[in-house]
């Protein structure tokens, strides 16, 4: 595979590809880049016509837009403040929630496991990664949700809620839905991810230095500490920030848990929103024209950069992975 | 190769000819998702008596209207009605099609169907976050003989701007000045308290979820689900259970004078009356661009209000009066042109 890369770029196109069909090539590569083309300007359409569109809001509201934490539609006063907030907080405690057990399933699938089960369970962890975010949304709000409601949320309000300090980050009725709960679906959503860029990049390690490793008589968890995290640990940052990626712009599964409600409270069981889940929810009840429309644009438009951001961090510690 | 593409081209030709047929009498219409069911339904059964296929997507009241303002379909649906001046300059027209009410649903151990009696003003308080338990003096002093636990109120509302919630902030605008202030009516509103949910199944699941919690959903939707719901106070200083004689005796009450027949049918008068019923609306062009579709349209509703009626109160919706119907069809006439002449004739 390596090989015939190296000799298809190496070696120059023989003559023969050239002598017959000259207009069907030509064709075929401008549809090709055509196609290639295609992505950046519709890339670059969408986050202009994003632009565009949330202008008004942006000039209406200035750059208060950003932190202010009114949200009225019936006054007009609209500011991304909350959803703002709402988006980070949720996609920090996922990648919180979610980052140790991805490690603890890559860990197992290229050290721990024997060979005959990495396969399924390596296939499960990626099925997770299929199921929709509707399923996920459901399945938090119909069956997580009473729980937390009912034994989780209670526990930890009597027992974490007393505790001085972080106490207040456990205080509050016991909704159910709320900031953690939403946190909680994200992080099982973005765990496939994590888990599978770490188990791919650990396995990249070269066998002969693990093998140094156990020779000097290194458990396996010190070859994992001394040997394999060191090698991979900006791919294995770069496969979490794949992960925050996709947490910060997932809505469906957030819409139905998170509680909506456009505040911010101390507590991680109070209710909040995210970006993405105000512009699904307000959507369908924005006219053109107003300004309601142009702040949900504008909210996308900080979603967009923000995402833009965070994936570009991504691929960025990832380019030795993808390199190589 | 020359008999595939026979067969491909009969195949086309029996397509195109079958497409064109549908055409022919094919409506389309956007808006709001609280009709859906009846329109649907009346669709269904409509189509084969008139002929008509109507095309009807529940994507909300704000699309809907926008829709029919750039005219990308044949008529809009809106759960709030537009104002005259809103109507004058989209140069539209608006009915009524069909009403419902709102009922509040709630979860407290112990308390049974229409057991719970509230007025406006408690609920207002509630959804301000000035009411917060259910034992609170001013709730026991209306429901003697109920024994109310020291539990949390949880409010629950639509997340997603709606209709209903449209009509549930007037309601509580129309009872109470502070909420009025405060508050103030829309699609989506600034609620000061509570927890938000998607669509009615959200919060009805929210409801079902949260001992303690209060809602409102559509009455259609609270009965299918066997949901708790409660008494309300009406002007007339009456507690009414939600029943269909109670929607009709507000329906009754309504003054449909009101321009682009916008009537409110919250908090009326009348001993028996149910205070939340509101009608929903179907916005028309007055200038179609297509007479004949414009004409299928107003065919269609024509036939719905004359045979439909039956099939809305299955769905717990509330028909309209037929004097209102008479009022709509003499609109058609005088407010639909093409080219000066009426697409409706009486």
């Amino acid at each position: 595979m390596t090989q015939a890369a190296a000799i298809s770029a190496g070696t120059p196109v023989p003559a023969r590809a050239n002598s017959g069909g000259n207009t069907g090539d030509a064709v075929f590569a401008l549809a090709c880049r055509a196609a290639g083309a295609s992505v950046l300007l519709l890339l670059g359409g969408i986050i202009v016509s994003l632009f565009i569109g949330g202008l008004p809001a942006f000039e209406k509201f200035g750059v208060e837009f950003l932190w202010s934490t009114e949200w009225d539609p019936v006054t007009e006063v609209f500011g991304a403040g909350v959803s703002i907030y709402g988006t980070v907080v949720t996609a920090i405690i996922a990648i919180v929630l979610a980052v140790p057990v991805a490690f603890g399933v890559a860990f197992t699938l290229t050290e721990l496991a024997p060979n005959w089960l990495r396969r399924p369970v390596g296939t499960a962890v990626e099925l997770l990664a299929a199921v929709p975010s509707i399923i996920y949304g459901m399945w938090g709000f119909f069956l997580i949700a009473p729980i937390m409601a009912e034994y989780v949320q209670p526990l930890a309000i009597d027992t974490l809620g007393e505790v001085p300090g972080i106490g207040f980050l456990f205080q509050g009725p016991p909704f159910g839905t709320g900031i953690f709960t939403a946190a909680l679906i994200l992080a099982i959503m973005i765990l496939p991810f994590i888990a599978a860029t770490m188990r791919d990049v650990f396995s990249q390690v070269p066998a002969v230095y693990k093998e140094s490793a156990y020779g000097l008589g290194c458990t396996t968890w010190e070859v994992m500490k001394g040997v394999v995290l060191p090698y991979t640990r900006v791919s294995v940052a770069g496969g979490i920030m794949l992960g925050l990626g996709r947490a910060l712009g997932e809505t469906m599964a957030v819409t139905f848990v998170i509680g909506n409600a456009n505040r911010i409270t101390t507590t991680l069981f109070g209710p909040g929103n995210t970006i993405a889940s105000v512009v699904a929810l307000e959507f369908g009840e924005s006219e053109t024209g107003s300004l309601k429309l142009a702040a949900l644009l504008a909210l996308g438009f900080i979603l967009f950069v923000l995402s833009f951001i965070v994936l570009a961090i991504s691929r960025f510690l990832l380019r030795s992975r993808l390199k190589g | 190769m020359n008999r595939r593409s026979l067969l491909l081209g009969t195949g086309a030709v029996a397509l195109a000819s079958r497409f064109a047929h549908a055409q022919g009498a094919q409506i389309t219409g956007a808006g709001a998702t609280f009709p859906n069911p009846v329109y649907q339904k009346w669709a269904e059964a409509g189509k084969a008596a008139t002929g008509i296929t109507v095309n009807y997507q529940s994507v909300g009241s704000g699309a809907g209207i926008n829709q029919i303002r750039n005219r990308t379909v044949d008529f809009g649906a809106s759960d709030a009605p537009l104002t005259v001046a809103q109507l004058t300059e989209a140069n539209l027209m608006q009915f009524p099609a069909v009403m419902g009410s709102l009922v509040p649903i709630v979860n407290i151990p112990g308390i049974e169907d229409d057991q719970l009696k509230l007025t406006g003003e408690i609920i207002a308080e509630i959804y301000l976050g000035k009411i917060t338990k259910w034992n609170d003096q001013r709730i026991v002093e209306m429901n003697a003989g109920l024994t109310l636990p020291n539990l949390a109120i949880a409010p629950a509302y639509r997340a997603d701007g709606s209709g209903t919630t449209f009509v549930w902030v007037s309601y509580l605008s129309a009872v109470s000045p502070e909420w009025k202030e405060k508050v103030g009516v829309g699609t989506s509103v600034r609620f000061p308290a509570g927890t938000g949910a998607r669509g009615n199944e959200g919060v009805a699941g929210t409801v079902k979820n949260i001992r303690g919690a209060i809602g409102y959903v559509e009455n259609a939707y609270a009965i299918t689900n066997r949901l708790v719901t409660t008494q309300l106070r009406n002007k007339a200083g009456n507690f009414v259970k939600p029943t269909q004689e109670a929607f009709i005796a507000a329906a009754s009450n309504a003054d449909w004078t009101a321009p682009g027949m916008a009537a409110s049918l919250i908090d009326q008068h009348g001993a028996t009356s149910w205070p939340i019923v509101s009608p929903t609306f179907i916005l028309l062009p007055k200038n179609p661009t297509d007479g004949a579709r414009s004409l299928n349209v107003m065919k269609f509703f024509d036939w719905a209000f004359k045979n439909g009626a039956t099939l809305a109160q299955q769905l717990e919706y509330i028909p309209l009066p037929a004097t209102v119907q008479t009022a709509i069809r003499t609109a058609w006439h005088n407010e639909v042109k093409v080219n000066g002449q009426p697409v409706w004739t009486l």
